[in-house]
């Protein structure tokens, strides 16, 4: 079940899903990009879109909700993107990645109140939450590697607890927001974009473009993709895989600053709005299979459209539970994610 | 029999003494505590005894939360789907169809296992462990609370407030605010929910459930119906959540959405379990009775804060943020628990 | 008379055949050894057989009534059953508990179940073991409590997943014993995958030799094992070394 390194997969565990014979005779597994499914995927894209415009009959509506669908859809993929890289090579389902992006909300909006452009703000929450993310890895998470899964999620569960309630008890419940300068409507085709929307966009293409190069191309992310395909491995090899852990670990969290930053002038900034985020990033992680970075991109992409399809299709219903469906869906029946192969 | 074997190994201990079982004396501890609590309420100070109203409200969550993930080894993270459906069950039966709670609470537990046995058949049925597992519970829960918080039906974000009657009563569950009666209420439900998981884990179907947790094909090999005696374990633990939920309603007279179906719902199911001890009987109501006051504790230290803490003076969270430390703690350095590790560094079994 | 009948079960795995076209049949009573390389279908033949996957074509017979493809548990229940190769104790109980369950799933009152449970544990001679917790048990131990486990079903056949295997010489001796003696004393079928020759030799009444998932051929022991071909597919490993 564990991939070679390459298509940007670092998936590792087994996870949840089902195994068969453990003396079945594996066939050669192919890791060629699986054009077939995506076409199956795109088909089902556009035949959603299609079926959103017969129920609404409005073709600005559908327009507008698939630019805002693939809007926020960019910045979904960049968190779960961390999500999913954290869960690949440290097998953790950190229930305490949306209390970082909350953190990174808090501290933008600190930030612009102290006179700073919001997206310098970046500056600042990105090493901030990277640093933040080893010093939980080390100081928290180091002891509990290896034991049961819920170990793991309870204990992410309980800093996510902390980080949320801190932000509560030091900031009040009272929503808080960003403004942008220069923020301002630009039309898409019928539909009506904010600037701010489209920058968080297209900031969370390039740091998750980023993010990929740096898994492909670097030292560090070959030994970070090592260690995510087998650590006893790796570590015959010579890589440290107590700083890999680390180091993973930050650079998820660092994600969920990035977008923390990058969403401050779209959303109500308060202590509870990173649990919302972190349930999408769930969804958008299970989505692209677990400790699939390329898969999260473009399965935050999917569920961005499916919350926004599915207020046409539910109105008066709240988007999440669409998404919801969606993600209920996918774990019953394809729950190594729409992009690999079947077990 | 014994006698014919001659793969014997070199000391065989025919005709040793059985090991006893500790069913009985859990029953027996039960029922001693029970009788010294009653008097409970009448000793403490109105706000303490709400305290220990909200410690057994916990408690009985738990022990829910214990039977499913616990001794079924299925890690829940959605139990507020079940304390939610016995709480909504109950405040619309009741302000809706004037239905007295007391059945509200059956229906609920029924509806629950029902919604439980649904899900559970679904997950085991497409196989999933783990992560996947505890996402799948949690996904169901958010879902519920989303649809109660837009559906005309359950009164939308609004919920239910639970008419105040004019006089007290047992079959409405209604009494003074200060009553000891929501204490005996509670504490009764609770020695019930005790004594059910006590007899579930000794009974037939409780030793398949666990032996399904410990390893399912194994369990399947010696001839047990996993699916069913796992799925037995989850409503039976969705039933007694939703006891706590429709006591919830009765005690706090109120019910929303995120009181009912919120994630904190379900983390406060888990967590009496996991600092008291996962899979054993005490474990959840010694968490509980760890967690329940906490709340209070902290509650007075915010509101006359200590001078270098003025600045928080009225504000909420410190709570929560007790509790999530303690998680941590308990998880890395207890990890069986309170109770858990008493009972393995005293009987070394 | 026939007990178990299997007739040319197959199963494929992303279109590699791992069992394919195997029958054969097993008389009440007797012993079928089931030999071949590594890799040559033998764990996954006993996984078709015992309901833990359903094979692709080809149907298996108990006492004359089909069982293809039915749920581990219902295989158990219709007097079938089987052990792992991979020890897999109940971890969280002790010797006791866990035979007791398997005692109890056999439909044991539980009034007597672990009076009965302490029975079978003397059998197979696990004693000393009896209140202990699996974990850190020695192999030897496990495998036994394995087969006590299997016992406590009752079976008429048992599946036995290389019983022997992990065992030093000295621990090998009683257990074929034990088995000899399931047969001559309780009259249970045995099928028994083993890489030990020695034990194949001895016990076994007829040998069924796998070889890339396919049947290389069948017969009494001593033929089987001088047939040119079982030697080739052993690739020199002649098997009478392995004893």
């Amino acid at each position: 079940m564990t991939s070679s390194p390459d298509q940007g997969h670092v998936a590792a565990g087994t996870g949840g899903v089902a195994t068969l014979d453990p003396d079945e005779v594996r066939a050669p597994t192919a890791r060629a990009v699986p054009w077939l499914r995506i076409a199956v995927i795109a088909a089902l894209i556009v035949l959603a879109v299609v079926l959103a415009y017969v129920r609404s009959g409005s073709g600005v509506v559908v327009v507008q909700a698939v630019a805002t669908g693939i809007l926020i859809g960019g910045v979904y993929g960049l968190i779960a993107m961390g999500l999913t890289l954290i869960f690949g090579v440290l097998d953790i389902v950190n229930f305490a990645h949306g209390s970082f992006l909350a953190l990174a909300l808090f501290l933008t909006f600190g930030l612009t109140q102290a006179g700073l452009h919001p997206y310098l703000a970046l500056a600042v929450s990105v090493p901030a939450m990277f640093l933040l993310g080893v010093l939980v890895q080390r100081g928290i998470l180091a002891g509990a590697m290896g034991k049961p899964l819920e170990n793991q999620l309870l204990i992410t569960l309980g800093i996510s607890l902390i980080i949320e309630n801190a932000l509560l008890l030091f900031f009040g419940a009272n929503p808080r927001s960003v403004a942008l300068p220069g923020d301002r409507g630009v039309p898409i085709f019928d539909a009506v974009a904010n600037l701010s929307r489209i920058l968080a966009f297209v900031g969370a293409l390039i740091l998750a473009g980023l993010l990929y190069l740096l898994l492909q191309r670097t030292r560090l992310g070959t030994a970070i993709r090592a260690v995510a395909a087998n650590d006893t491995g790796a570590q015959l090899v010579g890589i440290d895989t107590r700083v890999i852990y680390a180091v993973t670990f930050a650079l998820g969290t660092a994600c969920a600053g990035a977008a923390g930053t990058l969403v401050a002038p779209l959303v109500t900034i308060e202590p509870t709005t990173g649990s919302l985020f972190n349930i999408v990033a769930f969804v958008v992680v299970v989505l692209g299979g677990m400790g699939n970075v390329v898969g999260a991109l473009a399965g935050g992409l999917i569920i961005g459209l499916a919350e926004q399809l599915g207020g046409i299709y539910l109105p008066g219903q709240s988007p999440l539970l669409s998404v919801f469906i969606v993600f209920v869906l996918v774990l019953f029946l394809r729950p190594q994610g729409l992009f690999r192969r079947s077990a | 029999m014994t006698t014919t074997t001659a793969a014997s190994a070199p000391e065989t201990a025919a005709g040793k003494p059985l090991p006893r079982l500790p069913w009985n004396r859990h029953l027996l501890a039960i029922a001693v505590l029970a009788v010294l609590l009653v008097p409970l309420p009448l000793i403490l100070p109105p706000a303490q005894a709400s305290v220990a109203v909200r410690v057994l409200i916990f408690a009985l969550m738990s022990i829910g939360w214990n039977m499913m993930s616990g001794f079924g080894g299925m890690f829940s993270f959605g139990h507020a789907a079940y304390f939610g459906i016995g709480a909504y069950t109950g405040a619309w039966l009741l302000v809706e169809h004037q239905v007295s709670p007391w059945i509200g609470m059956l229906a609920g537990m029924v509806i629950a296992a029902a919604f439980a046995t649904l899900i559970g058949f679904l997950a085991l049925r497409y196989k999933l462990r783990g992560a996947y597992f505890a996402l799948a519970t949690f996904a169901f829960s958010e879902m519920l609370r989303l649809w109660a918080t837009n559906s005309d039906f359950v009164n939308r974000a609004v919920g239910y407030h639970v008419p105040l009657r004019p006089d007290t009563s047992w079959w409405w569950i209604q009494f003074e605010p200060t009553s000891p009666n929501y204490f005996w209420v509670a504490l009764g439900l609770t020695v019930i929910a005790l004594v059910v998981s006590v007899q579930f884990v000794r009974s037939r179907a409780g030793q398949f459930a666990k032996a399904a947790r410990d390893d399912e094909d194994a369990a399947a090999a010696i001839g047990i119906p996993v699916m069913r005696y796992k799925l037995l374990a989850m409503a039976l633990s969705a039933a007694i959540t939703a006891v706590a939920g429709a006591f919830y309603v009765q005690y706090f007279l109120f019910i929303d959405p995120d009181l009912a179906f919120g994630s904190s719902v379900s983390i406060q199911a888990i967590l009496p379990a996991v600092i008291g001890g996962v899979a054993t009987i005490w474990g959840p109501v010694i968490g509980s009775v760890v967690m329940g006051p906490l709340n209070d504790v902290t509650a007075t230290l915010l509101r006359n804060p200590p001078p270098a803490l003025e600045f928080l003076q009225g504000r909420s969270g410190l709570d929560v943020i007790v509790y999530g430390a303690l998680l941590i703690v308990i998880v890395l350095l207890l990890p069986k628990g309170i109770y858990g590790t008493i009972r393995q560094r005293w009987s070394r079994r | 008379m026939t007990l178990l009948r299997v007739d040319g079960i197959s199963k494929s795995f992303k279109g590699l055949r791992a069992v394919d076209d195997v029958s054969f049949e097993v008389t009440e009573g007797s012993i079928l050894g089931v030999i071949g390389p590594n890799g040559a279908g033998k764990t996954t033949m006993f996984n078709l057989i015992a309901g833990a996957l359903r094979p692709d074509s080809g149907q298996v017979h108990l006492n004359g009534k089909e069982i293809t493809g039915h749920a581990p548990h219902k295989v158990t229940a219709a007097g079938m059953t089987r052990t792992f190769q991979l020890m897999r104790p109940f971890y969280s109980m002790t010797v006791l508990e866990n035979v007791t369950v398997a005692v109890l799933a056999g439909g044991a009152a539980k009034r007597t179940a672990r009076t009965t449970a302490a029975e079978l544990i003397e059998r197979v001679g696990l004693g000393r073991w009896r209140d202990a917790l699996t974990e850190g048990l020695p192999t030897a131990a496990l495998k036994r409590l394995e087969l006590a486990r299997a016992l406590a079903s009752k079976p008429q056949v048992l599946l036995l997943d290389e019983v022997l295997a992990g065992l030093v010489p000295a621990e090998r001796a009683p257990v074929m014993e034990l088995l000899e003696r399931l047969r001559t004393e309780d009259g249970v079928t045995l099928v028994f995958v083993e890489h030990i020759m020695a034990a194949v030799m001895r016990l076994s009444d007829s040998v069924l030799v796998l070889d890339l998932g396919r049947v290389l051929t069948s017969g009494a022991p001593e033929e089987v094992t001088r047939d040119p071909r079982v030697i080739e597919a052993y690739l020199g490993e002649d098997p009478h070394a392995q004893a």
